[in-house]
């Protein structure tokens, strides 16, 4: 299963990644390879077969809604790469 | 004189509460140790100037938040990042006392089995400085083995604990999902992400993993265990089913070398009192590596679409919003996160999802049936750790499919949210080879005692060579 220069391009989209030219052509040949690889798990027919998204029995973890403090704005923002009167700065959409 | 190299955190224990040494002195024991021989390994990114606690130091993997202590995932894109908070599991160990001794160096998110795709340079195995000390977990692995930590936590996704400590010659264990907190580690794949012990023996490993394990609130995946963490003591096999399942056992890369001290350690089982018998897991090994290689980047798409340079990491300005993003990304992150990002979103997009994704998740389910089925007649089943030993640097870097073999093992119990206990078994052409045991779901206590009767009867010297 062969992945084109196209449809790399339309993933890095998705994934908001803006590749350079030498990586399109890498990633083109080598998401090609691991795709084929991983495209075996079509050879088994799973119609009845449940899905696992979880590997342990657990359904609704229930917990008291208690109001507890938690990080104070300033420590919140203090990794922030660019911020303005207590909220995080971006550019403009 | 403290002997960094060959002194077990028990050990360590032992001189502190005996008041022989002091928690500070042996903390600068480690630290001398590091300014010894780390500038050739790497296996820290940074250490710590001020421990706190009156007990046996730890090295943390560079994806554990700590509070005030840069941690970057090995990544260009948390470079600076420094936690406000802890994770807790480094809560757990500081509430037990132990000082940290600083964070080791990974692949980038956790991504690789060399610790090569670290964006701070890769760290070289002990046992032979040409060579890698396998990963994710690479920089814990070598720490331990090179006595730069008594002990050290890692993380295991697809056999990032396991393969590590099997290349590097100790132990380390992958625990069952759900019995170690996920708050505060960075995340990669999180129906597969566990924290694990790595350590010279395997007491050393229940005697930490007793320190993690257990509920948290703040992860309402974990769960608490069903009984307590048992240190282990007896040295017979007497009563255990042991099933060696074929495929696990005959996969093709597994070399000769290996394969022999392997069955010699199944050899050992069966004298030491245990019931070795043949299994079978038919589609786990085939199927288990292709169904791995698309649940896990899936679930990383999504994990790694926060770092988008708002609100804490690397940023790279643009004109506008998008612009920024996409910069920042493509700048912060390595070639194989973007490759694993690329392959999730491919694998969850419209028209490929039931494909990839929905059928992977099947396969998970036929993999946790076949392993649900070998439990009926066994209580632990065993392999090779890797199907090879330390390989050397570069020698995977360029092929990632290549690079993705070195978990085909480790993987199957990984998905079916099994634990998994390496211990070194003996060496081949001088390096570690590891034996891996697997278990059903909160079996450590069976993995803890079955591993501590092979250690004594293997007696294998977990001191690299090359520095005895």
């Amino acid at each position: 299963m062969a992945i084109t220069r196209d449809e790399v391009l339309h993933v890095a989209r998705l994934a908001r990644l803006e590749l350079r030219d030498d990586e399109i052509e890498r990633f083109t040949e080598q998401l090609s390879a691991i795709l084929e690889a991983v495209a075996k798990v079509s050879e088994l027919d799973l119609t009845d077969v449940g899905s696992t998204a979880h590997p342990l029995d657990l359904v609704n973890v229930w917990s008291e809604d208690q109001p507890r403090p938690c990080l104070p704005v300033d420590e919140a923002l203090a990794n922030a790469p660019e911020r303005e009167a207590g909220f995080f700065k971006v550019p403009p959409a | 004189m403290i002997d960094t190299l060959r002194m077990t955190a028990e050990e360590a224990m032992g001189l502190i509460e005996r008041r022989e040494v002091s928690a500070a002195e042996l903390h600068r024991a480690y630290v001398d140790a590091i300014g010894e021989r780390d500038s050739e390994l790497h296996a820290y990114l940074r250490t710590v100037d001020e421990p706190e606690g009156e007990g046996v130091p730890i090295a943390f993997k560079d994806l554990i938040s700590t509070r005030g202590v840069e941690t970057t995932a090995g990544s260009k894109t948390l470079s600076g990042y420094v936690p406000v908070y802890d994770a807790t599991v480094a809560s757990r160990c500081r509430a037990a006392g132990m000082p940290l001794i600083g964070k080791t160096n990974m692949d980038e998110f956790a991504m690789g089995s060399s610790t090569e795709n670290s964006a701070f340079g890769p760290t070289r195995n002990p046992w032979d400085p040409e060579r890698v000390p396998g990963g994710s977990s690479g920089g814990s692995a070598a720490a331990v083995a090179a006595g730069l930590a008594p002990w050290a936590l890692g993380s295991d996704t697809g056999g990032s604990v396991k393969q590590p400590a099997s290349l590097c010659g100790i132990v380390g264990l992958r625990p069952t999902y759900g019995t170690v907190s996920r708050y505060g580690i960075v995340a990669f794949a999180s129906s597969l992400d566990q924290i694990g012990p790595m350590t010279k023996t395997v007491r050393d490993n229940a005697l930490l993993y007793r320190v993690l394990a257990g509920r948290d609130p703040e992860d309402t995946t974990t769960v608490e265990l069903p009984q307590p963490v048992e240190i282990p003591e007896r040295e017979d096999l007497r009563g255990i089913r042991v099933g060696v399942p074929r495929e696990l056992n005959g996969a093709e890369g597994i070399e000769p070398g290996v394969k022999e001290v392997v069955q010699r350690t199944i050899e050992l089982c069966r004298e030491l009192g245990a019931e070795v018998g043949e299994t079978s897991l038919p589609r786990s090994v085939d199927y288990g590596m292709p169904c791995y290689y698309l649940i896990a980047p899936a679930e990383a798409s999504s994990n790694l679409a926060r770092y988008d340079g708002v609100r804490y990491g690397l940023r790279v300005n643009g004109s506008n919003l998008r612009q920024m993003y996409e910069k920042t990304r493509d700048a912060g992150f390595g070639d194989e996160p973007k490759r694993r990002i690329m392959l999730g979103t491919y694998a969850l997009s419209a028209g490929y999802y039931e494909a990839y994704y929905g059928q992977a998740q099947k396969v998970r389910t036929v993999i946790a049936d076949e392993h649900a089925a070998a439990f009926e007649n066994f209580d632990v089943l065993v392999s090779p750790t890797s199907p090879t030993v330390a390989f050397k640097l570069g020698e995977k870097a360029e092929n990632p499919l290549a690079m993705y073999l070195s978990d085909v093992l480790t993987i199957p119990s990984n998905l079916a949210g099994l634990p998994g206990l390496s211990i070194p078994c003996g060496l081949s052409e001088g390096l570690p080879v590891g034996f891996q045991l697997i278990g059903p779901q909160f079996s450590e206590n069976t993995l803890f005692h079955v591993g501590h009767a092979l250690e004594q009867a293997i007696g294998f010297d977990f001191v690299p060579g090359r520095l005895r």
